[in-house]
C-alpha cells in the first residue's frame, strides 16, 4: 500500500512496539501530529509543556523499563529545547529515539522559519542523527535508528524530518524492514573466552577484590548475574551512582555506593583492594577522585561493551569487550567448571577490615524536634514504601541524600540524571516512569531549586491523572552550590540563596494538586503517608529542611579517594 | 567511511570535542563509491592514540580505521607553490632547483613561475626553504598527507 511520509511514521512506530511517545507539536510537525490524532487508540501521545521534558520523560519511560523512549518535537526552538535532554540521555546512555520536524527541503539553509541544523547542533551528543532526504528513507531510517539506539551501548538517536516529505504529495509503497545490516556497526556483544578465563584465574587468586558495579549493570539486565557472582565468590559489592539497585542494597555483602559522596568502606575497601573488578562502569571522575591515588594496588578487570570506555582513564589489566548479562553468565560457568573458591582465610581477613571501616557510620545523622533534616525525610520514605518504590531525582543534595538513604534492592527503580546532572530532570521523568507503570508508587523527590526548572510538567500531570509524590526537600538554597562555597570558598554564598520563593503549596493547588507544608519533624511521616496512600491525586510534599546541611562523606576536588571529610 | 554527508563533519566534530589535534586531513571517495577514505595525520601518547582509534571506531559512519604507523608505508603530499623572481638572474635557479627536486613548472607569466611538486612532508618543506632566498614566496597550497602501506597489506572492506 502507498503511504503519506505521515502514515509511514506512524506505522513504522507500531512496528517497532512503541506505546507512549511525549512530545510538542509545532508547524513543522503538524502532518505527523494529524496522523497521530487518527492512531490515538493504538498510540499514546503525552502532551508536555516544554519540550525538554518530553525527552526527560521519555528518558524515565526508558530508564525504568529498558525499552526505547520515543519524542517528538518541532523544528527550530522545539528542537534547541530538546537539547539538554538529549545531551542528558547521551551522558547516560539511555536509549531514545527523537523526532525532529525540520523545514520543507527546498527550504533548508535557508534561514527559513524556525529553521535550525538540530543535525549540526546535536552531532556531539547524540549517539547518531539522521536527515530523511526522501519518503523512501523514511521506514529504513526509523528502523535502523531504534537499531543503533537500543544495541551496543544505548544512547539517543535524533530523526531530523522535513515537512514537505510527510504532507503527503509523496507516497510511497510502506514496508518495515525486517532486518537491519550496517556494515560499520557491529557491536560486540560475547566477550573474548581467553579473558573470560584470564578474569576467573584474578577472582580466585584475588586477597581483597572488590565489585565496582555501574549503569552498565541496569542496561544489560544482568541484576540477577552479579547477584549470583558475588554470592559465589563473597565479594564486597559497591555501585556507582547509576548502578544503584544492580545489587540488592540490603544485602550484607553491598557495601554502599562509591565515589564523591560515597560510603566511607566503600572508598577505603575499593582504596585497599587488590583487585578491581569494573562491571558496566567507566571510572568517571566523580568516582576516581584524583587519578593518580585511585586504587594504587589493584589489578583491574574491566566488562563493558563500549571499547573506548576501557583504559581511557585508568589502565586496565584484564579487559573483557562485551554485554554484561553474558559476559558475567559465561565468567559464572567457567568458575563453577573450575569449581574451586577464593582462600577462606582471606576472605575473612577482608571482611574483617570491611567492618572495622563500617563502624564510622559515616552516614548518621541526628533529627532533632525542631528542624526537619533531609536525610530523615529520605529515611521514613523508605520505610513507608518498604524500599519498594521507583524514585526519580533532580540533582544537587536531595541527590546524593537519596543515594544514600534509599536502599535499592531492585534495578531499574532509580532513576536520576547522573552523567549531566541535569536539574528539572525530576519531575517529568518521574512523568514517564508513572505512565511506563501506572499501578506503582512514584516518588520524585526534588529541591527548591530544581522544582522549579520544569514546573510546568504539573499541568501534563493533571491532564493525564498521575498520582506522582513530588517530595521536595526546601532549604531555600541551591544546597549542593551552597555546600562547595561553605568549604571552598569561604561561605561566600554567591548567588546560591533562593529569594522569592513561591508558595509552593499555592502553586501546586494552582496547578489543580494537592500540596502540603511541613515544618514540624513530627508531621513528616504523617504527609509521606497519606501522599503515598492517594492513588488519585498528585501530592506535592514541601518540607522545609535544615538550610546548612551538608552532604557527607565527600571527596573534595583534587583529593583521593581515601581522603574523605566525613561528618 | 560512508560516503554520506555528515560523515566528514563528525570526524572533524570528535577530534574538536575531545581536543585531539588534526595536523593535516585529506578525504575523497575510494574505487568503490560508496565509500571514503579520510587520512589524517594526528600525533599523541600511545594511550591518547589508542582512545582515537576506539572512538573512531565508535561512529556509525566509520567502516574501518587503520594506524599506519603500526606498518612500513608511503606517504606523500602534493604542494603547488607560487614564486616570483626577485632578479632575471634568480630565474635560471627556480628551473634548477625544481629540477633538483623533481617539481615541474606548471605555469609561467613574466617573472611569476607556479610549481608543482609531490613528495613526503620534509620534501615539500625543505623545497620553500631552497625557494626562499631568491624568490619571493607568493603562496604555498598544500594537499594533506596521504598514505598507504607497503607489501600486501590493504585497507579494504
Amino acid at each position: 500500500m502507498e503511504l503519506s511520509g505521515a502514515k509511514i511514521f506512524v506505522e513504522s512506530l507500531k512496528a517497532e512496539g512503541v506505546d507512549t511517545i511525549f512530545g510538542y507539536p509545532g508547524g513543522a510537525v503538524l502532518f505527523l501530529y494529524d496522523e497521530l490524532d487518527k492512531a490515538a487508540n493504538d498510540l499514546d501521545h503525552i502532551l508536555v509543556r516544554h519540550e525538554q521534558a518530553a525527552i526527560h520523560a521519555a528518558e524515565g519511560y526508558a530508564k525504568s523499563t529498558n525499552k526505547v523512549g520515543v519524542a517528538i518535537v518541532t523544528s527550530g526552538p522545539g528542537a534547541t529545547n530538546a537539547v539538554t535532554g538529549i545531551a542528558d540521555a547521551y551522558m547516560d546512555s539511555v536509549p531514545l529515539v527523537v523526532f525532529t520536524g525540520q523545514v520543507p527541503r527546498a527550504l533548508i539553509g535557508n534561514d527559513a522559519f524556525q529553521e535550525v541544523d538540530i543535525i549540526g547542533i546535536t552531532r556531539p551528543c547524540v549517539k547518531h542523527n539522521f536527515l530523511v532526504k526522501s519518503i523512501e528513507d523514511l521506514a529504513p531510517t526509523i528502523r535502523k535508528a531504534f537499531y543503533i539506539a537500543s544495541t551496543g551501548r544505548p544512547g539517543p538517536v535524533l530523526i531530523d524530518i522535513p515537512k514537505d516529505i510527510t504532507d503527503g504529495t509523496e507516497k510511497c509503497l510502506f514496508e518495515y524492514p525486517e532486518e537491519v545490516k550496517i556494515r560499520s556497526y557491529n557491536p560486540n556483544t560475547r566477550g573474548n573466552p581467553r579473558q573470560i578465563r584470564l578474569a576467573a584465574d584474578a577472582l580466585l587468586a584475588a586477597k581483597t577484590p572488590i565489585f565496582y558495579t555501574g549503569g552498565g549493570v541496569i542496561l544489560s539486565d544482568a541484576a540477577s548475574e552479579l547477584t549470583e557472582l558475588a554470592r559465589l565468590l563473597n565479594v564486597p559489592v559497591t555501585n556507582t551512582l547509576m548502578g544503584l539497585g544492580g545489587y540488592p542494597a540490603s544485602d550484607p555483602q553491598f557495601v554502599g555506593m562509591l565515589g564523591m559522596h560515597g560510603t566511607y568502606e566503600a572508598n577505603m575497601a575499593m582504596h585497599k583492594s587488590d583487585l578491581v573488578v569494573a562491571i558496566g562502569s567507566r571510572f568517571d571522575d566523580r568516582v576516581t577522585g584524583n587519578i593518580e591515588k585511585f586504587c594504587p594496588n589493584a589489578k583491574v578487570i574491566h566488562v563493558d561493551i563500549d571499547p573506548a570506555s576501557i583504559s581511557k582513564n585508568v589502565k586496565v589489566d584484564v579487559p573483557i569487550v562485551g554485554d554484561v548479562k553474558q559476559v558475567l553468565t559465561d565468567l559464572l560457568a567457567e568458575l563453577k567448571k573450575r569449581g574451586e573458591s577464593p582462600e577462606p582465610e582471606a576472605v575473612a581477613e577482608w571482611w574483617g577490615m570491611i567492618n572495622e571501616w563500617r563502624k564510622t557510620d559515616c552516614l548518621r545523622y541526628e533529627q532533632g524536634d525542631d528542624v526537619i533534616t533531609a536525610q530523615f525525610v529520605i529515611d521514613k520514605l523508605w520505610q513507608l514504601t518498604h524500599g519498594d518504590a521507583f524514585v526519580c531525582s533532580d540533582v544537587g543534595q536531595h541527590q546524593m541524600w537519596a543515594a544514600q538513604y534509599y536502599r535499592f534492592d531492585k534495578p531499574n527503580r532509580w532513576i536520576n540524571s547522573g552523567g549531566l546532572g541535569t536539574m528539572g530532570f525530576g519531575l517529568p521523568s518521574a512523568m514517564g516512569v508513572q505512565l511506563a507503570h501506572p499501578d506503582e508508587t512514584v516518588a520524585c523527590i526534588t529541591g527548591d531549586g530544581s522544582i522549579q526548572m520544569c514546573i510546568q510538567v504539573l499541568a501534563t500531570c493533571l491532564q493525564y491523572q498521575l498520582p506522582l509524590n513530588i517530595i521536595s526537600l526546601n532549604n531555600g538554597y541551591l544546597g549542593m552550590v551552597r555546600q562547595w562555597q561553605e568549604f571552598f570558598y569561604q561561605k561566600r554564598y554567591s548567588m546560591s540563596y533562593m529569594e522569592s520563593l513561591p508558595d509552593f503549596v499555592k502553586l501546586t493547588e494552582a496547578y489543580g494538586h494537592v500540596g502540603l507544608q511541613i515544618k514540624d519533624p513530627a508531621d513528616v511521616e504523617g504527609a509521606l503517608k497519606e501522599a503515598i496512600e492517594n492513588k488519585q491525586r498528585l501530592y506535592f510534599l514541601d518540607f522545609l529542611t535544615n538550610p546548612e546541611e551538608n552532604v557527607y562523606p565527600m571527596v573534595p576536588a583534587g583529593a583521593g579517594q581515601n581522603e574523605m571529610i566525613l561528618v | 567511511m560512508e560516503n554520506e554527508s555528515g560523515a566528514l563533519s563528525r570526524v572533524v566534530g570528535l577530534f574538536s570535542a575531545r581536543g585531539y589535534n588534526i595536523e593535516s586531513l585529506s578525504v575523497a571517495p575510494t574505487d568503490d563509491d560508496s565509500l571514503s577514505r579520510l587520512t589524517l595525520v594526528t600525533h599523541g601518547s600511545e594511550r591518547i592514540v589508542e582512545q582515537i582509534l576506539k572512538q573512531l571506531n565508535k561512529l556509525i559512519e566509520v567502516v574501518k580505521v587503520s594506524d599506519l604507523s603500526e606498518f612500513k608505508y608511503i606517504e606523500r603530499e602534493m604542494m603547488l607553490v607560487k614564486v616570483e623572481a626577485k632578479s632575471t638572474s634568480a630565474i635560471t635557479s627556480i628551473k634548477q632547483i625544481a629540477d633538483i627536486f623533481h617539481g615541474k613548472i606548471i605555469d609561467v607569466s613574466h617573472k611569476t613561475f607556479t610549481i608543482e611538486l609531490s613528495g613526503r612532508g620534509e620534501k615539500l618543506d625543505a623545497f620553500v626553504e631552497a625557494m626562499r632566498d631568491d624568490q619571493v614566496i607568493l603562496e604555498v597550497v598544500r594537499s594533506g598527507c596521504i598514505g598507504v602501506a607497503r607489501g600486501n597489506v590493504a585497507l579494504r572492506v
